[in-house]
């Protein structure tokens, strides 16, 4: 009973990180329609502005990390994607690959390419124990503020008026600026919006990880996009529960499969994934108004 | 036509998109609290007038100006905010948003909070479906409903100038009749409306003027009543030549 609850919340905790990546991906896809691979980069440079801050007061880290990864979605938006903002999907697509190898290079340039360990927040590796079941620290953290930030975008979303612009740009960006709706004002929220959920995601990673590396966020993304095309490209609600849906397959294969298929456990996850799509090729949660953007 | 400066003033107005040109040196002067309809056959640039009108795309060639400020320089989010409000093609509702929403959307570029609330309470008692759904995602609303809730968002700019794109297409008859008697209630109050349509026998009872658009230009124009009696019409409408002989409508 024990182990089953302990692999539950296991499967929960990487399920939220993965869910909070696949929201990042999914407002800038949601606004955009660009698949923003360079979001792995957003995570990385939290990681490292973690890092150069270390031993500072731990507010003065979580928001230095915030900040420059809010910073770098702003720069990559005003610098990569808003001269291509008209151009075809797979125009932004390359940018977006072509940001995202070119700040990985520069980090390898800069810090270069060796692991470097972070012991952030060792209080977090501790266990505790819940209702007699010993559980890690971290797991309860990483599902609480998965679930506080969860709320605080639905909350944005639904109630503010900027999230009613977001909401109604990401179904019909032409009509919502025809309404008086702005572009780049609503844009630029959803990058900064991503930065946050970026620097969330790679403050979590590195506490449970304790190293920092230039790919450390492209791997996060991949599986995390991957969940966005299941759960509904287009849409938010999709993408977070098609981001969890994987991190949490991943974590339950790896400890319910046999052994000597533990290996195998993506090659599983990813069959899941191709049979979904033959299933639900719209995703589990399709989009409302999923149309080209003009 | 009113006597003092036109509202909306479209000179020399050319559209292309790539190699086809859609509007070919347009004029046109809408005064203020007119009506005017522009009819025509699929094709024929009625959207287009429209579109650019609303900043949707940019004219090759040719100016508009709005209330004495030139229009095509505005960028499309400030076209609104100018005093135009467009209910397009095909509504464009958001159907994932709730009715509601809509509305919301459509004051946009007001700040005045207590007078939109009064503007939409005031909607709600014209539209009484949408009062019972405001709630509702917009998606779920008929299509007659959903025109409804188009042209209410269009109003909540509290626009100068309405401009409306077909809004019969695709509605039964007994809807159409109540959609036009809505656009006669909006013009008793005072609002400027251009209307497109390709139901030309629609827009007679509700229009001032009519313009007759066929391959990008107009080929007539007249008051309603001029020409809904004019024996060009159908020549105009089908673009044949004001010479040619005359098709079948």
């Amino acid at each position: 009973m024990e182990r089953l609850v302990q692999i539950l919340v296991d499967a929960v905790s990487v399920g939220s990180l993965y869910a909070l990546t696949a929201l990042g991906i999914g407002l800038i896809f949601g606004v955009m329609r660009l698949i923003n691979f360079a979001h792995g980069e957003l995570i990385t440079i939290a990681a490292y502005t973690l890092l150069a801050l270390f031993g500072l007061p731990l507010p003065v880290m979580l928001f230095g990390a915030a900040a420059v990864a809010i910073l770098l979605a702003l720069v990559t938006e005003r610098v990569a994607f808003r001269p291509l903002r008209n151009a075809d999907p797979t125009t932004l697509l390359i940018s977006s690959f072509a940001v995202s190898f070119f700040l990985q290079k520069l980090l390898i340039l800069v810090v270069g390419s060796r692991l470097k360990g972070l012991d952030f927040l060792p209080v977090l590796g501790r266990q505790i124990e819940l209702a007699g079941i010993r559980l890690q620290l971290l797991q309860i953290v990483t599902i609480l503020v998965s679930i506080v930030l969860l709320a605080a975008l639905t909350w944005f979303l639904r109630a503010t008026r900027l999230g009613l612009h977001m909401r109604a740009a990401a179904e019909d960006f032409r009509m919502a600026r025809v309404l008086g709706v702005r572009a780049n004002r609503v844009i630029a929220v959803a990058f900064a919006l991503s930065g946050i959920l970026a620097a969330a995601v790679s403050c979590l990673v590195v506490v449970q990880t304790g190293v920092v590396q230039p790919r450390m966020g492209l791997q996060l993304v991949i599986i995390a996009f991957v969940g966005t095309v299941i759960g509904g490209l287009g849409s938010l609600s999709g993408a977070a529960f098609g981001g969890f849906l994987v991190g949490a397959a991943s974590i339950l294969l790896q400890a319910l499969l046999p052994p000597d298929l533990r290996a195998f456990r993506e090659a599983f996850v990813f069959i899941a994934v191709a049979l979904i799509l033959l299933l639900r090729p719209q995703g589990l949660i399709p989009a409302a108004g999923l149309k080209e953007r003009v | 036509m009113t006597a003092s400066t036109p509202l909306l003033e479209i000179a020399g107005l050319v559209v292309r998109y790539g190699a086809i040109t859609a509007l070919r040196s347009i004029d046109l002067a809408v005064g203020e609290g007119e009506v005017v309809s522009i009819v025509g056959p699929n094709g024929a640039g009625k959207t287009s007038l429209l579109s650019a009108v609303a900043g949707l795309v940019k004219p090759a060639q040719g100016t508009m100006t709005f209330a004495g400020r030139r229009l095509d320089l505005v960028a499309l989010e400030d076209v609104v905010a100018h005093g135009i409000a467009l209910v397009p093609e095909g509504r464009h509702i958001f159907a994932s948003l709730s009715v509601m929403e809509n509305l919301k959307l459509g004051a946009t570029v007001r700040r005045d909070a207590g007078a939109v609330a009064a503007d939409m309470d005031r909607f709600f008692g014209m539209f009484p479906i949408l009062s019972e759904r405001r709630r509702q995602p917009a998606g779920q609303l008929s299509g007659g409903e959903q025109q409804q809730l188009a042209i209410a968002r269009a109003l909540l700019s509290r626009p100068r100038l309405l401009m409306l794109d077909e809004p019969s297409l695709g509605l039964a008859p007994m809807i159409v009749d109540q959609i036009y008697a809505l656009l006669r209630t909006i013009r008793a109050q005072g609002t400027t409306i251009l209307l497109v349509e390709q139901n030309a026998e629609r827009v007679f009872g509700v229009s001032d003027r009519v313009f007759v658009i066929s391959g990008g230009t107009f080929g007539l124009s007249g008051s309603a009543a001029e020409i809904k009696n004019d024996p060009r019409f159908d020549a105009a409408y089908f673009g044949v030549g004001m010479h040619a002989a005359a098709g079948g409508r």
